[in-house]
C-alpha cells in the first residue's frame, strides 16, 4: 500500500499523541511517587539522604510502613493464588467434560455458565454477604476468595471448552480408541498441548482478582484482611496530608499486574479480546 | 479413517502404549454419564456463590428488610421505586451519560485511529499497542487516584488551563455539580479507548486486502474506502467493543467510590453505587437488591441486543 510521505508523519503524530494520552495519567502517579516528599512533617530521617539521582525510592518504603502495604500486599497474593489455583483446575474439569463429551443437558447446562459472565458483582453480593454473615464467614478470607472463584470459573469453563472444542478431535479420538481413560486423555495429551490457553486463563484471572476492588470491601472489614486496592482505598481516606505517599502506594498496589503485563501482554490482550463473550 | 489411524499413532508415540481401565470407555460420540463428575466441583461452586445468591437477591428484593430485623414481603414495591424514586431515576440516567463517555466515545475515536493505523503500514505498532492497552491492567482504584490528582483543585488540569490563559475554567472538577459527571466519564473514556482501539485494529488486520483494491480501482478515496470496505467488514468486532464497554459503564463501581463517592448531592450516583450505598450504609437492603437484580437484567437485554444486531450485520 502506497502512502504519501506527509500522511504517514501525520500517522506518527497521531499515534504519538494516543500513547501519550493513555500515558501521562499513569506517569502522574509515577512522576510524584518518586518525586520529594510534600508532606510537612513526615521522612525527615530519609530526605535527601536516600535519594538517588533525584529519585525519591525512600518514599516506597515510608509508604509501605505508614500505609500497611506490607500486610495488603500479602492478603492480595495469599486471595490471587487461591483463587487462580482452584478456579483454574475446575475451569479444565469443567472445559474438558463441555468440549470433548457428549450428554443430557449439556447445552442448557452450559448457558447456565454464560449467565456468570456477564452477571455484575453488585447483584450477588448484596444477598451473599448477609447470608455469609449468618454462617459467620463473613471477614475471612473464604469470604473473598469463594465468590471470585465462582466467578472466574464461569468464564474459565467457557474459556476452557472453546479451546477443548478446536483441540484436535481426532486426538482424542484415537486415545479413546487406544483405551485411555478419560483422565488420562485430559491430563497426558490435552492439557500439555493447552498450555498457551491456561496461561493466558491464569493471567487473566490473576488481573481480576487482583484488581477487584467490591467483593473485599463488602466482605471485609478486620484491616488484616484487607487486599491492596482495598487497602489504597482506604489509605486515601486516611492520610491527606499530600500526595507522594499515596502515589507511592499506588505504584505500588500496581505493579504486580503492570509487571506481569510488561513480560505476558500477548496473553493479557489476546485473552481479553477473544474472551469478550463470544459464542 | 486413515487420519483417526494416524493420530492414534501419534498418540500412541506421546503416551505408550494404551492401558485403558475400560471404564466408561464407549465409543466416540456416545454420551458419558461421567461428564457430570467432572462438571461437579466447579458446578459446584458456581451454583452456590453465584447462582444462589442470584436466587436470594430476587427473593430479598419484594421485602423490606434492614439487615437486621425480620423483613416484610412488600411485592413489586422496592421495583416501582426503581421506576419512579427521582433519586434512582437520576442513577440510571447518570449511567446513560457513561455509557456515552465509556462506550459511543471510544468507539468513534478508536474506529478513525485504528483505520488510520491500518492504512499505512506504521512502525512500532507493537509498542503503541502495548501503551494504549496498558489502563486496562492498572486496577481502577489506581486510576482513580491518579485522575482524582489531575482533577484536584491544584491538580495538573487547572495548572495546564492557567498556562494558556483560561485562568476563569479552573475549578475542583469532581467538586462542581455540572462538571463531576462528564470528567467521571472522561476518565472512562481514556480506559476504554486503548481496548477498542486493539480490538478493532485485530479485526481490520483480518480484512482481505483485495478489497481495498478494488476499491481503490472504482475510485474510492479514503473516506468512502472506510465506509465500504473497513466499517462493513469490522461490525462484529464492533458489536464485542460496545458490548463490553457499555457493561463496563452500567458496572461503574470503584471509580466512583474512590473519586466522588456519588457526590456532590448525587451528580455522580449510578446504579452500582446506589446497590453498595443502599445496602450498606442506609440499611435498605430489598431496594439494594432489586437495584442489583434491575441492573442484571438490563445488562442482560443491552448485550443480547448488541450481540444480534451485529450478528445480523456479519451473516
Amino acid at each position: 500500500m502506497r502512502v504519501s510521505r506527509s500522511e504517514r508523519t501525520a500517522n506518527y503524530v497521531i499515534l504519538l499523541a494516543f500513547a501519550l494520552f493513555a500515558i501521562i495519567p499513569i506517569l502522574t502517579i509515577l512522576q510524584a511517587a518518586l518525586g520529594p516528599s510534600d508532606s510537612a512533617g513526615s521522612g525527615i530521617g530519609n530526605q535527601g539522604a536516600t535519594s538517588f539521582v533525584g529519585l525519591h525510592f525512600a518514599n516506597f518504603t515510608e509508604a509501605w510502613q505508614v500505609g500497611h502495604f506490607g500486610s495488603y500486599m500479602r492478603m492480595s497474593f495469599i486471595v490471587s493464588a487461591s483463587v487462580v489455583v482452584v478456579s483454574v483446575g475446575l475451569s479444565i474439569l469443567s472445559g474438558f467434560a463441555f468440549g470433548t463429551m457428549r450428554f443430557r443437558g449439556s447445552t442448557a447446562l452450559f448457558y447456565l455458565f454464560l449467565l456468570g459472565i456477564m452477571m455484575p458483582s453488585e447483584a450477588i453480593v448484596v444477598p451473599l454477604y448477609f447470608d455469609l454473615r449468618s454462617l459467620g464467614l463473613t471477614d475471612t478470607v473464604w469470604a473473598v476468595v469463594l465468590p471470585q472463584v465462582a466467578q472466574s470459573v464461569a468464564f474459565g469453563t467457557f474459556w476452557m471448552r472453546a479451546y477443548f472444542r478446536s483441540s484436535s478431535t481426532s486426538l482424542i479420538e484415537a486415545a479413546r480408541l487406544d483405551g485411555a481413560s478419560n483422565r488420562r486423555i485430559l491430563w497426558q495429551v490435552l492439557v500439555p498441548l493447552a498450555r498457551p490457553a491456561v496461561v493466558t486463563l491464569t493471567v487473566l484471572v490473576f488481573m481480576w482478582t487482583w484488581n477487584e476492588f467490591l467483593i473485599p470491601l463488602v466482605m471485609v472489614t478486620d484491616e488484616s484482611l484487607r487486599t491492596a486496592p482495598l487497602g489504597l482505598a482506604f489509605f486515601q481516606g486516611q492520610y491527606t496530608q499530600g500526595f507522594t505517599l499515596l502515589a507511592a502506594g499506588a505504584v505500588i498496589v500496581a505493579t504486580p499486574v503492570v509487571a506481569l503485563y510488561l513480560v505476558l501482554q500477548r496473553h493479557f490482550i489476546a485473552g481479553m479480546l477473544e474472551g469478550a463473550v463470544r459464542e | 479413517m486413515e487420519q483417526a489411524a494416524r493420530a492414534r499413532a501419534r498418540f500412541a508415540a506421546r503416551v505408550g502404549t494404551g492401558t485403558g481401565t475400560g471404564r466408561d470407555v464407549g465409543p466416540p460420540g456416545e454420551p458419558r454419564r461421567i461428564a457430570y463428575l467432572y462438571l461437579l466441583p466447579a458446578f459446584v461452586v458456581y451454583a452456590a456463590f453465584l447462582l444462589y445468591p442470584l436466587l436470594r437477591a430476587v427473593q430479598i428484593s419484594f421485602y423490606d428488610w434492614d439487615g437486621l430485623t425480620l423483613g416484610r414481603w412488600i411485592g413489586f414495591d422496592n421495583y416501582r421505586e426503581v421506576l419512579t424514586d427521582e433519586g434512582l431515576r437520576s442513577a440510571f440516567g447518570h449511567a446513560l451519560v457513561l455509557m456515552v463517555f465509556f462506550a459511543i466515545i471510544p468507539t468513534v475515536v478508536g474506529l478513525l485511529l485504528a483505520s488510520v493505523l491500518n492504512r499505512a503500514k506504521v512502525r512500532g505498532l507493537s509498542f503503541f499497542r502495548t501503551v494504549v492497552f496498558l489502563p486496562q491492567v492498572v486496577a481502577m482504584v489506581v486510576v482513580a487516584v491518579a485522575w482524582r490528582r489531575i482533577y484536584a483543585p491544584d491538580g495538573s488540569l487547572n495548572a495546564l488551563l492557567s498556562a494558556v490563559g483560561l485562568d476563569s475554567v479552573t475549578r475542583g472538577w469532581l467538586g462542581d455539580y455540572d462538571f463531576a459527571l462528564p470528567v467521571v466519564g472522561f476518565v472512562g473514556s481514556w480506559f476504554e479507548i486503548g481496548l477498542v482501539t486493539v480490538l478493532l485494529l485485530a479485526g481490520m488486520g483480518r480484512i482481505n486486502g483485495e478489497l481495498y483494491e478494488a476499491a481503490r480501482l472504482d475510485g474510492a478515496g479514503p473516506v468512502r474506502e472506510f465506509f465500504a470496505v473497513t466499517l462493513p467488514s469490522v461490525r462484529g468486532e464492533i458489536a464485542v467493543a460496545l458490548t463490553l464497554t457499555v457493561i463496563a459503564a452500567l458496572r461503574t463501581f470503584d471509580l466512583v467510590y474512590v473519586t466522588t463517592r456519588g457526590g456532590p448531592g448525587n451528580s455522580t450516583s449510578v446504579p452500582s453505587y446506589e446497590v453498595y450505598h443502599r445496602a450498606f450504609e442506609l440499611g435498605r437492603v430489598g431496594s439494594a437488591a432489586a437495584i442489583g437484580v434491575s441492573l442484571t437484567i438490563v445488562i442482560f437485554v443491552i448485550s443480547f441486543a448488541i450481540t444480534r444486531i451485529g450478528d445480523r450485520g456479519t451473516s
